[in-house]
């Protein structure tokens, strides 16, 4: 069963069309990476699909739900790790869970209960009476993918998550996004190569908001008849330029 | 539950900041020990700062504050994605609306108790009309707290600073009647600071410490009507950048 099913998803502004008919299917517990230069239109995706913005014209089913008819109902199925970061500064580390589990209607007992169940998975322990604004980046990515996940979701978006960590806290968080697949469908957006490489089960290349190309990285470097997902990526967003 | 928790987390973001003792509770205390210094050194037939007129304008310009420290945390988490990420969790816009500004009325009772304790021991002779106050503080609070969800729906973090710390404390101060009789300077300044809600929230804090319900009455309505016009505009920019963003 397809997870997520975007048929002929649009999102225009006065000035450019961020979003252009995507037609796009992601098998539940895919890990589907979305691939593209700045301005390609992955963030706007993420934006629609999380019913942050609301497309122009289009529509997305999300397990049956509806981003354009069924808003609240897809509300309770997805979570977002959005690219930059998103914690109370304030608030501790567990104070920021058990928030979160409140926004999804957890009771005081149930949000505790998860809060703690989710610091030990992934490894917050040691911080959780910490300000999270006080924390690194590398802590803050991680506690936003906690926050992401404490609700349950269904469906999970992660946009740039691992965008300016350092080569340790990256690998980390690899770990951790690694061990969502089969479990939660998640949609990563993202700059690096390597990263879409590593986690994806299947990779989707988007330029000027059009979707270029789908299929795995083997796929993908088949198609292009390059050796690496680097050299598949230029080919094809220059293929599409060309064009 | 949600709006519960959304309103604990901005009561925590708000006490925690270092600012909020210093400008919420700290300058305020300063400004009345201060000026009842002056008082004190000035001839007794002089009432330049007289506590029990003082006390409620300072405890007024406390609550401006408020708008300012509520602001900020609405433009803080809009220029973040903290917010965004909350939109696309199930809780509703009554919960963000009523997360922001309900908490920030005990702060305001308290900004109030902390002030008049202080008049107390510069000798405001205590009376039961005291507590009268407290009445007063909640429609004045609720007028600095709904501009606060306002600017902070519409106003950058550093456009808050200028806007909320700097314009709005000024006209706050100086439009209210705090320091001086605005009769003293009259003309078309007395009459735009009458248009103000500023030295209406003032003389209501003063006709109700006076236990005078006549005189509060028209200024009670002045407040009023500016809490409903600024709440509605608020609520109305609330929605319209959470649907923005």
């Amino acid at each position: 069963m397809n997870a997520i099913q975007c048929e002929h998803l649009t999102k225009r502004y006065p000035a450019v069309t961020a979003v252009d008919d995507l037609n796009l299917a992601v098998k539940e517990g895919e890990l589907f990476a979305l691939l593209g230069v700045n301005g390609a239109g992955k963030t706007t995706t993420v934006k629609m699909l999380s019913t942050l913005s609301s497309p122009t014209s289009g529509d997305a089913i999300l397990l049956g739900k509806s981003i354009v008819h069924d808003r609240e109902e897809v509300k309770r199925l997805i979570a977002i790790s959005p690219q930059e970061t998103a914690v109370a500064p304030n608030l501790t580390v567990f104070e920021n869970l058990q928030l979160i589990a409140a926004a999804y209607g957890f009771g005081k007992k149930e949000a505790n209960e998860k809060s703690e169940a989710i610091a030990k998975q992934f490894g917050l322990d040691s911080v959780r009476n910490r300000r999270a604004g006080k924390l690194s980046g590398g802590w803050q990515r991680r506690i936003s993918i906690a926050m992401a996940l404490i609700g349950d979701p269904k469906i999970l978006f992660l946009d740039e998550p691992t965008l300016g960590l350092d080569v340790l806290a990256r690998a980390e968080l690899w770990d951790m996004i690694r061990a969502l697949k089969g479990t939660v469908t998640t949609i990563l957006t993202t700059h690096y190569m390597e990263e879409a490489e590593m986690l994806s089960d299947r990779v989707g290349i988007m330029k000027e908001g059009k979707l270029l190309a789908v299929g795995t990285v083997e796929e993908l470097k088949t198609l292009t008849g390059c050796e690496k997902l680097e050299d598949a990526f230029v080919f094809l967003i220059r293929k599409g330029a060309a064009q | 539950m949600k709006t519960y928790r959304f309103a604990v987390r901005t009561a925590k973001e708000i006490l925690r900041d270092p600012l909020t003792l210093f400008f919420g509770i700290g300058f305020p205390a300063v400004l009345l020990l201060l000026l009842s210094a002056i008082q004190a050194n000035v001839p007794k037939e002089v009432e330049l700062f007289e506590i029990s007129h003082l006390t409620p304008g300072v405890a007024c310009f406390g609550l401006s504050f408020l708008t300012l420290f509520s602001a900020l945390l609405i433009a803080k988490d809009r220029s973040g994605a903290f917010l965004q990420r909350l939109y696309a969790t199930p809780m509703g816009a009554h919960s963000f609306i009523l997360g922001y500004t309900l908490p920030i009325i005990p702060i305001a009772l308290a900004q109030t108790v902390v002030c008049y304790l202080l008049a107390l021991i510069l000798r405001l002779p205590f009376s039961a009309n005291l507590f009268l106050v407290l009445l007063a503080v909640l429609p004045n609070a609720w007028l600095y707290i709904s501009m606060g969800l306002l600017f902070g729906s519409i106003l950058t973090d550093k456009q808050v600073g200028g806007i909320c710390g700097a314009l709005l404390t000024n006209l706050s101060a100086w439009l209210s009647g705090i320091w001086f009789d605005l009769a003293l300077v009259g003309g078309v300044f007395e009459k735009i600071a009458n248009l103000f809600p500023f030295v209406h929230a003032v003389e209501l804090t003063r006709a109700m410490q006076a236990a005078d319900f006549a005189g509060a009455l028209p200024h009670f309505l002045w407040v009023l009507g500016y809490d409903l016009a600024i709440t509605i505009a608020a609520v109305f920019l609330f929605l319209r950048q959470m649907k923005k963003n």
